[in-house]
């Protein structure tokens, strides 16, 4: 394993692969702030060199977060295919990267290879990746999850419907779920976060989403934000629970200020496959982002990438319907700016593709980033271009309740216009029995909420 | 035209006179561009000298530009159960001019207040002890909050020489990250405080309040520990959303030390004149202030005392 190279005859010598994994990342706030960034633009590259140059077994001996204290690298390396694993680890990082984007590798050889990479491989090779290296290697994959209806079939483009208000008036979310739905927004989930986090707030919006859900017959699958072992109280008490929800992080300490562990997720997973509304098999939902983990103190001297990337590998355990990085949300001193967050989103996109996740992002950002609305439009379409399964429909874009910038209905039904993508099969069905579309076209009654009165 | 088409048709134009493409405006300028044309004038128009109504003004609530709603009454009604960007309708699969200028229209107001200092003149003017973090430009502020909480031995001793030492109350006025939220509120605050605290013989002077450029909350901390205060309350500007970029808090802390827990903090938020307004939030603050001093307590801690019934 070599740590050094030279570079306009100047040595760059590394410590260690985390150290390499690191300074190889393109420019991150995040990765300023934890002091684990490259000097200056050449070290960057020097340590792009030598991680091209390290082989998929370095990597995999050298897991960011030791395997004997983490429960994440744990169920990561012991979700590896040893057979596979062992075809590949003499592999380059580079050769890695060339074998993904050959125009002989589909999606059914990554679909077996996946099974013999860790998330670090992962993360890896996304740093010696191009923003168009993105685009095109996670358009090839394709990932399907089935929960009521099946999400991320090729020439698909779905939204998460998320109409979230400042006190959980639930007329006030109606009336944003009823507006969406006649957009053709909601085919992944409706979904909700919750301004408070009780069992009974959960359970009476759980109810009315499912009695409005099931009055209209919509293919779909409904979800509130609330902390999972909030969501798995309201299942024994008997509530809709279509997916059921968390946030999670990219390392044991990081799950654990998110009150969560592996156990718990299992737990929650099996009582909502038991007793949730949706069929399944895939009924677990995450949210992401990168930085999260620095912001908890978890992130053990890795990047914020990297971290991310192990999200991913923790999240397959627990085959979700859907996983969506959160991009812009955490702020300026993780991703500084709108070059950040299109980065960041193409990379988490990317990376948990790469692993078989089912993914979507929230196109986003805080009103205190560099960043506007122009910028969330710009990544969309790119994530359009990649084959991502789906994004936000926020009113207008905006998120009255926790006060940050998305996408908006328009965003989702412009990237469908684009680029000819098509609802869910059965959603896109009961749009056009609903006379919402036509031939795949929005009629002159998308966008009227008060369809759904009366 | 049937009585639908004339009802939707009137209905159209008083959504325009509404949202600020008046009719009377309208005609002023095409009479205007007429005589021009008539006159063989160049093609360029002149400016008439009017002015366009101030779209921000326009209760988003109430603001509806569905063109042929199923139900319109049905439609304003659950409307209004939310701040939401509803009823904004669709140019093909985009958004209308209205609504479009109104959300930048909006963000551009919070990136505003994010971005930019507050005036210079209003801690002279109130006659504030100015200090800075150690932060040295905005975009530093951003990224590293870690020095938005700590202050230099230079900044220290300037503290430290300027105000009052072990006061019950020690105040300090945070940028944060909204100027437009300390520009539009500590005015009426700071007198509003210093009213309140009276009906419990308690107050402070306004030479002794501390102004911090470039603040993060944690910064109070530091003060805690520098004046030796008993009750320390930062005023600070909070990240702004588009329904308002002036929301200002206060975070309250009984003895604040350096790495004290978040949670020991006691907050009054969402001060700005559409939520609690600053006379209002300055009375309430007042009575926070005598009761910490009082259980010597903040934050949950303060809590847990009171449901204990002390």
């Amino acid at each position: 394993m070599i740590l050094q190279t030279k570079l306009f005859d100047h040595l760059y010598s590394f410590g260690s692969v985390k150290e390499v994994l690191a300074k190889a990342n393109e420019v991150k706030s995040g990765d300023e702030l934890a002091g684990v960034a490259a000097t200056d633009a050449t070290e960057r590259v020097a340590a792009k060199v030598v991680l091209s140059n390290l082989t998929l077994q370095d990597i995999y001996n050298n897991p960011v977060v030791p395997y004997e204290d983490d429960e994440v690298t744990r169920i990561i390396i012991d979700g590896v295919n040893k057979r596979i694993y062992e075809e590949i680890k003499n592999w380059t990082v580079s050769d890695f990267r060339e074998w993904i984007l050959d125009d002989n590798t589909q999606d059914h050889e990554i679909k077996r290879i996946r099974q013999g990479i860790t998330s670090e491989m992962a993360a890896a090779v996304t740093k010696l990746m191009t923003n168009m290296d993105l685009v095109v290697a996670a358009k090839k994959i394709d990932v399907e999850k089935t929960a009521n209806t099946t999400i991320g079939r090729p020439g698909t483009f779905s939204s998460r419907l998320q109409t979230n208000h400042p006190t959980d008036d639930i007329d006030g979310i109606m009336a944003g779920v009823m507006e969406g739905l006649s957009m053709g927004i909601g085919d992944a989930v409706i979904g909700l976060n919750p301004n408070d986090d009780s069992v009974d707030n959960v359970v009476k919006i759980l109810n009315k989403f499912e009695e409005f859900r099931a009055q209209w017959d919509v293919p779909t699958q409904c979800s509130v934000l609330a902390h999972v072992t909030t969501q798995m109280e309201a299942l024994k008490r008997g509530a809709p629970v279509g997916l059921c929800f968390q946030s999670i992080a990219g390392s044991e300490k990081g799950n654990t200020a998110f009150g969560i562990t592996a156990d718990m997720l299992s737990e929650a997973r099996d009582l909502t496959l038991h007793q949730g509304q949706a069929a399944g098999p895939n009924v677990m939902y995450f949210e992401t982002g990168e930085g999260s983990e620095l912001s908890a103190e978890a992130n053990f001297g890795a990047d914020e990438l990297t971290m991310e990337s192990r999200c991913y590998g923790f999240a397959k355990k627990f085959d979700p319907y859907i996983v969506n990085t959160v991009v812009g949300f955490i702020g300026p001193e993780y991703l500084y700016n709108s070059k950040q967050v299109i980065r960041a989103g193409l990379e988490d996109h990317f990376m948990g593709k790469l692993q078989g996740i089912s993914m979507g992002c929230d196109v986003c950002y805080t009103n205190h980033m560099k960043a506007d609305q122009n910028d969330a439009e710009n990544l969309a379409v790119l994530l359009g271009a990649a084959g991502c399964n789906y994004i936000m429909g926020v009113p207008h874009a905006d998120d009255v309740m926790l006060n940050y910038e998305s996408t908006g209905y328009q965003e989702t039904a412009t990237i469908r216009e684009i680029f000819g993508y098509h609802p869910i099969k059965e959603f896109e069905e009961w749009m056009e029995n609903m006379d919402l579309s036509h031939n795949g076209k929005l009629t002159e009654r998308a966008g009227d909420a008060s369809i759904f009165l009366n | 035209m049937n009585e639908e088409d004339l009802k939707t048709m009137i209905e159209g134009i008083l959504t325009d006179m509404t949202s600020g493409k008046g009719s009377s405006e309208k005609k002023a300028i095409s009479n205007t561009q007429g005589s021009n044309i008539a006159s063989g004038t160049t093609a360029g128009s002149v400016a008439s000298g009017e002015v366009l109504d101030d779209i921000t003004k326009i209760d988003l609530r109430k603001q509806f530009l569905v063109p042929h709603p199923h139900d319109r009454e049905g439609y304003l009604k659950i409307k209004s159960f939310t701040p939401a960007r509803l009823g904004m309708w669709r140019a093909g699969c985009r958004y209308k001019t209205a609504s479009v200028l109104r959300f930048r229209a909006d963000h551009a107001a919070a990136q505003d207040a994010v971005f930019s200092d507050v005036d210079p003149n209003l801690p002279k003017e109130m006659g504030f002890l100015e200090t800075q973090t150690t932060c040295t430009s905005k975009d530093e502020y951003l990224t590293r909050p870690d020095y938005g909480r700590k202050f230099s031995d230079e900044m220290v001793a300037k503290i430290k020489n300027g105000v009052t030492p072990n006061p019950k109350i020690q105040m300090i006025v945070g940028d944060g990250l909204s100027s437009a939220a300390i520009e539009a509120n500590v005015k009426d605050i700071i007198p509003a405080i210093q009213q309140g605290l009276k009906v419990y013989n308690l107050g402070f002077e306004t030479k002794d309040v501390i102004f911090v450029k470039y603040a993060r909350v944690g910064a109070e901390d530091q003060i805690g520990e520098i004046t030796n205060a008993d009750v320390v309350c930062m005023l600070v500007g909070e990240r702004p959303g588009l329904v308002t970029a002036k929301s200002m808090s206060a975070y309250i802390a009984y003895k604040p030390k350096i790495g004290m827990p978040e949670a020991n903090r006691t907050v009054v938020s969402n001060i700005h004149d559409g939520g609690l307004p600053a006379v209002e939030a300055g009375a309430y603050i007042a009575e926070m202030l005598d009761k910490m001093l009082r259980l010597k307590k903040s934050g949950i801690d303060l809590k847990a005392a009171e449901n204990a019934g002390n």
